[in-house]
């Protein structure tokens, strides 16, 4: 039994390996504590609806955020703006609809059930506005990077004068956090960028804090509930084997073999 | 298969089971004798069969909300995730439950391997093993295409593209295999009814399987033919069910944890970047579970020889009864045979780590090292040790400690005899 947990658990170990060996290669990330790691992790609400500001005001000109919808910006483990904010910044949306009866397409204010409006009618159009980059949608974006939530808050910060010997071309800009540290994207974020609407003092740290904590939630806006559940099952788990270890044992001393 | 001949106490059991006995292979299946002294390597069979009905059951719920189609299927795995009742549940459940598959019939095998279980008369129930495995690698790949992500595309894009090696008919066969001139979405589609169809295979192959190992019986950690039913065996229900049962759910603690919280690290970043044919990712690399076989294919310079060798890696398994000479079953009776096979152990981990680092420098050489060293494992050293390596005195049954026994049992018993 012991010999059995010992190489099983070396086994395991082995596994994980070749996986954290990928970052071997990359920079050391900036580091904060996220409120949702952990056996407990939950989101910051605070910190969400900022990101939520943050990403409206200074991202959303570029990427998109096209899984989601306005009604989640209110459901439980999210933001959880109340429903009445939630109709209001959907309102705030014109969102094309139709054809109507005549045949012909309308706009009209955002609802609920909308997804998110998108800054870019197509790829084409983003990549035209951006110098032949595309900006990535944010979706599912920090599950679409080898470094996290680490790699976006460091990537926010990143962004410094390229070093002596490095030109780059025009519409490049140097950050030490990207792959190649080459980036299309100018600096989005400087101190006081914007008003938080708690009137939390908006520095660079504080925006990308909250923007990526956000970016986490839209990425896996169940993650609360998962760990909830994660907890109840692994304790459930754990007491059945033991009970069933008894059983085990007892069923077993009629043998004279040991389990 | 039990002795004794089982009929059902009630008329009507009676008067069914003389229609179908279905009742007999009930009682067959409790009743089975079963060596006492298995140990905890012998649980990862119920274990793989638990993982296998846990990849059909989320898999078929996951079908009922998935789209097959290029434009369609990357949004239908976040409409799973996002909107979908538990739908992250399930996925998760699902992605992770491939790895633990693999991590359970990894042991599996290996632990076949340091028993001698595939040795006579097991011989069709390991090669039946080997095909569900290949079987395995085929429904892992191509379910790891149907999410559409950029690994996805490019995995697919890699592997298919193997078949370009054989000389002639290669490319055609890649045409043919993609159902046109590029993985697009025609190739989604084949590859999604074949990732359903084959667990069902799967599920087939591990009756088969099962039914082959009912007619010897286990094979033990002594390796010696135990007499059934007798103070060596215990009965299937409840000894190996209730010690099954531990086991499954040590095992399901670890899978848990993979499930709730780090459900992504044994997959991709990349895949969740929708696949883009005209943007290639950095580095491709397969899920872990087949890194070592990667590895192999890389190490060889020529392409058509590299596919060959990987494939050899894997059918040469089916050879194994044959390669190895030794009539002892159990390691724990061959001294050398126990250091080569954790030798092998090692290189096979040496394999799969070299396997998810780019092909270049130190991790080439290591892998070709370790590639020579896999074959020569199975091509010389197994055949000339079984003829060469002193073995240790083997006991003659389970519970009684005398020695000068053999692996078979009619010779032990002949001996036995001669001894009282």
């Amino acid at each position: 039994m012991k010999n059995f947990l010992r190489i099983l658990s070396l086994v395991i170990v082995f596994l994980a390996t070749p996986l954290s060996s990928y970052a071997a290669e990359k920079v050391e990330y900036l580091k904060t504590d996220w409120s949702f790691k952990g056996l407990f992790g939950k989101f910051d609400r605070g910190a969400l609806q900022r990101g939520y500001q943050v990403y409206t005001e200074v991202c959303a000109s570029c990427h998109s955020m096209k899984y989601l919808s306005y009604r989640n910006l209110s459901e439980k483990g999210g933001p959880e703006f109340t429903e009445q904010q939630a109709k209001a910044i959907a309102a705030s949306f014109d969102v094309t609809d139709g054809p109507n009866s005549d045949g012909e397409m309308f706009t009209r204010p955002g609802k609920l059930s909308d997804k998110f409006v998108m800054p870019y009618e197509n790829v084409k159009a983003a990549q035209a506005a951006n110098g032949g980059a595309y900006p990535p949608d944010m979706s599912v974006l920090v599950k679409a990077r080898g470094g996290g939530v680490d790699y976006i808050y460091s990537l926010l910060q990143g962004y410094e004068d390229p070093p002596v010997g490095i030109t780059l071309d025009e519409g490049v800009h140097y950050n030490k956090y990207m792959y190649g540290n080459k980036i299309k994207m100018s600096n989005p974020l400087s101190d006081g960028l914007i008003e938080y609407s708690d009137g939390t003092n908006a520095t660079v740290e504080q925006m990308s804090k909250d923007v990526t904590t956000f970016l986490m939630w839209t990425a896996e806006p169940h993650l609360e509930t998962r760990h909830q559940m994660g907890f109840k099952a692994i304790v459930y788990l754990i007491i059945l084997t033991i009970l069933v270890y008894f059983s085990m044992k007892r069923i077993w001393s009629r043998v004279e073999t040991k389990v | 298969m039990s002795d004794h001949e089982y009929t059902p106490t009630s008329k009507a059991g009676k008067w069914f089971n003389d229609r179908l006995p279905l009742l007999t292979l009930a009682n067959h299946l409790t009743d089975y004798p079963t060596p006492k002294n298995l140990n905890y390597w012998w649980t990862f069979g119920g274990i793989l069969t638990f993982c296998l009905i846990t990849q059909i059951v989320t898999g078929l719920t996951l079908a009922m909300h998935y789209i097959a189609h290029a434009d369609m299927a990357f949004e239908s795995v976040e409409h799973i995730m996002r909107d979908v009742n538990y739908g992250w549940l399930i996925r998760y459940i699902h992605a992770n439950g491939a790895s633990m598959f693999f991590l359970a019939v990894y042991i599996h095998i290996f632990r076949s391997l340091f028993y001698g279980s595939y040795k006579a008369p097991r011989e069709i129930i390991w090669i039946i093993g080997i095909i569900i495995y290949l079987l395995m690698m085929a429904a892992a790949f191509m379910g790891y295409v149907l999410p559409w992500g950029q690994m996805s595309f490019w995995g697919a894009t890699v592997i298919t593209n193997l078949f370009s090696a054989i000389p002639l008919v290669g490319e055609g066969i890649v045409t043919w295999l993609w159902g046109g001139y590029s993985v697009d979405n025609p190739t989604l589609t084949r590859f999604f009814t074949l990732h359903y169809l084959i667990p069902f295979l799967i599920l087939g192959l591990v009756v088969l399987h099962i039914w082959a190992l009912h007619v010897p019986g286990n094979n033990n950690p002594v390796g010696i033919d135990v007499k059934k039913p007798s103070k060596d065996t215990v009965p299937f229900h409840p000894y190996i069910v209730i010690k099954d049962t531990f086991a499954l759910l040590m095992f399901m603690i670890v899978f848990a944890f993979f499930v709730f919280y780090t459900p992504n690290i044994l997959g991709h970043a990349d895949n969740y970047i929708e696949a883009d044919p005209l943007v290639t990712p950095a580095h491709i690399v397969p899920e872990w579970y087949l890194l070592p076989f990667y590895a192999i294919l890389r190490s060889v310079p020529d392409k058509l020889l590299g596919v060959i060798a990987m494939l050899s890696a894997i059918l040469i398994l089916a050879a194994l009864p044959w390669l190895d000479t030794s009539k002892i079953r159990s390691a724990v009776f061959r001294p050398l045979y126990k250091q080569f096979y954790w030798i092998l152990v090692a290189d096979v981990l040496i394999l799969g780590y070299v396997g998810a680092m780019p092909a270049e420098g130190l991790y080439l050489l290591v892998a070709r090292v370790a590639t020579a060293y896999y074959f020569l494992h199975f091509l010389v050293i197994l055949p000339v040790l079984g003829l060469k390596e002193k073995t240790l005195p083997i006991p003659l049954s389970i519970t009684e400690p005398i020695l000068g026994g053999t692996a078979n049992l009619a010779t032990a018993r002949n001996k036995e005899s001669s001894i009282k």
